[in-house]
């Protein structure tokens, strides 16, 4: 494809202002953009990823006794996925955190009257995974979107921060980078204490939140949470009847958080039946 | 026509100076939250929408506003509105305007804004409010420029127009719809999740839009040798205490849901606001003054003998206007996230450089308004105007 200088410059100019970049102009002159995309190899799964069609969690809070339990889980999640520490309550970044029953069950809580250990026992909470999130409808471009397995994913390439999902997740799940995760505080400190380098870490003003760890399941891993439980984090395929998360939902009474809103949350909590 | 903004006053350009002063302290302030991040906001976790859209909120009802001079003059055929009725779609392009920028400066990723284009997302309502908002920008800056060219030459407007003014109505009411489905269609947000929501924007809209608009009127028959007419300002203050007694009624019913249901979550961000909740009433004295500037504007805007009055009726307006622009400017949004999600509450209230970015769309604003206006104004001056 022959192109004068004038055409180039029109070319190169047009897609300046459209923000398609570089790439695409160089790939559109030499008219070679489909045939790059053919000759790459193409993505392939890994023969040891985990695949299923929905996956959720069962968490038995009951087998979470002591603090340093629930802090393990918490800590093997904010290790791997780089998150940020701000220093403050305003900025937080929050992938997966431990909160009171009254928290995490507000609308099931307004019984003065009830089992006083319930009440008191500390909870898991993190995204849930809906069925049907809210988050993913009302997201302008498709940032954050359900994908195959039931993941609910976040581009924070493609997020513009607009905090729609924040305003739309009815369980707080979703964190916001108020500030630069890469930075530093007044002191020097980097916000992430030490960062793991296999898993990137986020740029300013974009959302984030629990991926259930896709990374890990590509390569055949269970999620760090799940793994760092001892047992009270069943992960597995909600829709397969014989997978290990629904003989634990089948075998207890299980409850989710704020079900009547029809999200369909995939996370649920074992609060009685078999030990 | 736009070169009539380019000879002005003393008076004219000592304003212009000081709307660019402020637009330069707020640039800077917006500079050093593009470089720190939201963080510079009092924004959070749980509030994670405050003052910013709030405005974008309020001034999208401004925007709409328009169409209540657009109707009478119309397709009413209602005369006395041909001179002001460009008033009211400059006040929507200005509006439109700082809509945009209130949604770009709450951005955390502004530079991605095209991405909404990129990968357009018809389940999102926030794609089609910038449809909508666009949208309805290109048509008063078309409709408004063709109109007052056409008044200046002393001819008809052309006969395309027509259908795109007739288009203007629905759309205006389209776009306070749309920007209310923002709140209205998410669960768990129980201020928000409220059928009436969008009509409650509509009827602040058009209480609060025309309140401002004869505020304008009046500062422009101060400044200027344009009189805009005691008649249309009159008709103006009627439709602003129709629609305000409609916008009291309307939260009435929210109030009425809310506490004879007697239930918590819907009760909870209501006793936030007006009461303070477990302890935390941080908008309670906002809330209260609204509510007593709402009553006080009614209280005078309803006997029409004060209301003919035309000191008593700008006094008024700005009370309306404030009354609104704190209920919907900052309650609405601030009272959808308190309390969060786990019944417990953060409070927000906005930062020094939060409030000067602020101040500073609102500068961007007036000064779109001021040129707009000046070309306006300065037509009408030399005589031009087509009945």
């Amino acid at each position: 494809m022959s192109i004068n200088r004038r055409q180039f410059l029109r070319l190169a100019g047009v897609s300046t202002v459209l923000g398609v970049g570089g790439a695409s102009v160089l790939s559109a002159l030499t008219g070679k953009g489909e045939a790059v995309s053919q000759t790459t190899p193409h993505f392939t799964t890994d023969p040891k990823a985990i695949t299923g069609k929905r996956w959720g969690f069962a968490i038995d809070v009951r087998k979470l006794k002591t603090d340093e339990e629930y802090q393990k889980c918490i800590k093997a999640c904010n290790d791997i996925h780089n998150i940020p520490e701000f220093g403050n309550p305003k900025d937080e970044v929050k992938w997966i955190w431990k909160d009171t029953y009254e928290h995490t069950f507000p609308t099931v809580t307004e019984d003065k009257i009830m089992n006083k250990e319930l009440k008191e026992k500390p909870f898991i909470l993190l995204c849930n995974h809906c069925a049907q999130p809210a988050c993913v409808r009302v997201c302008p471009t498709q940032a954050t979107y359900k994908r195959k397995d039931g993941i609910v994913m976040q581009d924070m390439h493609r997020c513009i921060g607009c905090r729609f999902c924040m305003a739309a997740c009815p369980f707080g799940a979703r964190s916001f980078n108020y500030r630069d995760p890469r930075g530093k505080d007044a002191n020097g400190m980097p916000f992430i204490k030490k960062e793991n380098k296999e898993y990137p870490t986020r740029t300013i003003g974009v959302v984030e939140k629990c991926t259930l760890c896709y990374e890990r399941l590509a390569v055949g891993l269970l999620p760090a949470c799940a793994e760092a439980s001892n047992g009270a984090i069943v992960f597995g395929d909600l829709e397969d009847p014989n997978s290990e998360v629904r003989k634990v939902i089948d075998a207890n009474y299980t409850i989710r958080r704020k079900p009547e809103l029809g999200t369909q949350p995939s996370i649920y909590y074992v609060i009685g039946g078999r030990e | 026509m736009l070169e009539k903004a380019l000879i002005g006053s003393k008076r004219y350009w000592l304003w212009i100076g000081a709307l660019l002063v402020v637009i330069g302290i707020a640039f800077i302030q917006y500079l050093h939250q593009f470089s720190y991040g939201l963080g510079i906001t009092g924004l959070s976790r749980d509030v994670s929408w405050g003052l910013y859209i709030g405005q974008f909120t309020f001034l999208v009802g401004v925007a709409a506003s328009a169409v209540m001079l657009v109707i009478p003059y119309y397709l009413h055929d209602f005369k006395k509105f041909g001179k002001i009725v460009i008033l009211g779609e400059f006040l929507a392009v200005s509006a439109v305007t700082m809509c945009v920028l209130f949604i770009f400066v709450d951005m955390g990723q502004p530079m991605r804004i095209m991405n909404v284009v990129l990968h357009p997302t018809p389940n999102s309502i926030m794609f089609w409010d910038f449809i909508v908002l666009t949208g309805y920008l290109v048509l008063n800056i078309v409709i408004g420029w063709t109109t007052l060219g056409a008044d200046r030459k002393g001819v008809h407007p052309p006969q395309w127009v027509k259908p795109l003014i007739y288009l203007s109505v629905p759309w205006a009411v389209s776009i306070h719809t749309v920007t209310a489905f923002l709140y209205a269609g998410i669960p768990g947000r129980h201020f928000w999740l409220t059928a009436i929501m969008a009509a409650r924007f509509l009827a602040s809209a058009f209480a609060g839009g025309p309140a401002l608009l004869i505020i304008l009127a009046l500062l422009v028959r101060k400044l200027t040798k344009f009189d805009p007419g005691a008649e249309p300002i009159q008709a103006l203050g009627k439709i602003v205490t129709y629609a305000m007694f409609a916008n009291v009624f309307f939260l009435g019913l929210e109030f009425f849901t809310a506490f004879y249901s007697n239930i918590p979550g819907h009760m909870a961000p209501i006793e936030y606001l007006y009461t303070g909740f477990e302890g935390h009433g941080k908008l309670v004295s906002i809330m209260w003054t609204s509510s007593i500037l709402a009553v006080l504007s009614l209280t005078l805007l309803v006997f029409p003998a004060l209301r003919r009055n035309e000191n008593i009726l700008a006094v008024a307006c700005v009370s309306m206007f404030v009354s609104l622009w704190i209920d919907k400017g900052f309650g609405l949004i601030v009272g959808g996230f308190v309390p969060n999600m786990f019944e417990g509450v953060t409070e927000y209230w906005p930062t020094t450089p939060e409030t000067i970015i602020t101040i500073g769309v609102w500068a961007i604003g007036f000064l779109v308004l001021t040129v707009l206006y000046k070309v306006a104004v300065a037509v009408r001056e030399e005589g031009g105007y087509h009945d």
